[in-house]
């Protein structure tokens, strides 16, 4: 059976591979690994407002990443549409603790509890997907990066700030975790 | 035939890298699957400590990152395109807006369990609800932008 679609691929073949990104965008063309300026870069070629901070040429910036983007898109569509899908095999603590807050369908790669279009009019569909995306949005631009920019870029150049926003990121990670989504269910 | 005919009249798309970016772009989003980083279920084994693999992914990544750049620093690389490689450095500050700001995504990253990355490859995944968490995070972003000048950072 090929690699393609022999399913999960192991962590020492991944990790190295998503590290790989930073060095081959700086080989091409000089371009920092950093997904979330798209958003910015979004925000800027669609609604920028009057607000400075979109107030710039986003095609000469940006134009490079979102092509980027839409890259990443294309290719969620094919890694799954190239072999049998199968279900996360998450670890029986994590299925334990999830069923005892009423997560129980355990199939495809997110919960169906929470990622569907009739899921999203749940109070508890809402938050993860409405308010999620919100914070998620929101605090990578205060942060100016995210697990891309911040915990692989940033780190790998040794740069304290990104330090700061990794400890950030799983601060509140932790935090919706165990304090958050408890409450919705 | 328009459309091509502007595409070649704009010098920033005359450069043949846009094609590299987004074959880079399609590898990224099959990794990000194919490891199933993107996965809700991951994150929150991540976030439990249940499971070492999102810290073995996360680290192993880091580690291949910090060697590839030192080695690129080390014989003074130059891009394809000749120029001397540079990371700007990013600013200090009073570390505010790294520490607020990166609890604020982690909130989110924990609530949807995808960073941006994962948020496009899971729509094109066969996630099409996450395109409201697409929009919902351009939304948080413009807002961020609007309060900017009233932020600490």
């Amino acid at each position: 059976m090929s690699a393609w679609g022999s399913g999960l691929w192991p962590w020492y073949v991944a990790g190295p591979l998503l590290g790989l990104f930073v060095p081959a965008l700086l080989i091409v063309d000089n371009k920092l690994f950093g997904f979330s300026s798209n958003l910015r870069h979004l925000c800027s070629a669609l609604v920028p407002g009057e607000v400075e901070f979109f107030r710039y040429d986003w095609r000469k910036t940006g134009l490079w990443n979102l092509v980027f983007m839409s890259g990443t898109l294309i290719g969620g569509f094919l890694a799954t549409h190239g072999g049998t899908p199968h279900d996360v095999a998450i670890s029986m603590q994590t299925r334990v603790s999830l069923a005892k807050l009423g997560i129980h369908d355990f199939t495809g790669i997110a919960p169906r509890e929470l990622f569907t279009w009739h899921a999203l009019l749940t109070l508890r569909g809402f938050v993860c997907v409405v308010v999620g995306g919100f914070l998620v949005g929101f605090g990578t631009a205060y942060a100016g990066g995210c697990t891309s920019g911040h915990a692989i870029s940033g780190l790998a150049d040794l740069q304290p700030p990104s330090l700061i926003a990794v400890i950030g990121f799983f601060a509140g990670g932790v935090a919706a975790t165990y304090f958050v989504l408890p409450l919705l269910f | 035939m328009t459309t091509t005919s502007q595409l070649t009249e704009s010098p920033s798309l005359r450069r043949p890298a846009l094609l590299v970016y987004l074959l880079l772009g399609i590898a990224f989003g099959i990794v990000l699957t194919k490891s199933e980083v993107l996965s809700w279920f991951r994150i929150q084994e991540m976030f439990r400590f249940q499971s070492l693999r999102m810290y073995e992914i996360i680290g192993s990544a880091v580690v291949t990152a910090t060697a590839s750049v030192a080695l690129i620093k080390r014989l003074r690389l130059k891009s394809a395109y000749g120029e001397a490689i540079a990371i700007p450095p990013k600013q200090l500050g009073t570390g505010i807006r790294y520490a607020v700001g990166g609890t604020i995504f982690g909130l989110g990253w924990a609530l949807t369990g995808a960073c941006p990355g994962p948020l496009f490859a899971l729509v094109g995944a066969g996630i099409p609800v996450l395109a409201v968490a697409i929009l919902s995070a351009l939304l948080g972003t413009w807002i961020y932008g609007w309060l900017r000048p009233r932020l600490p950072h």
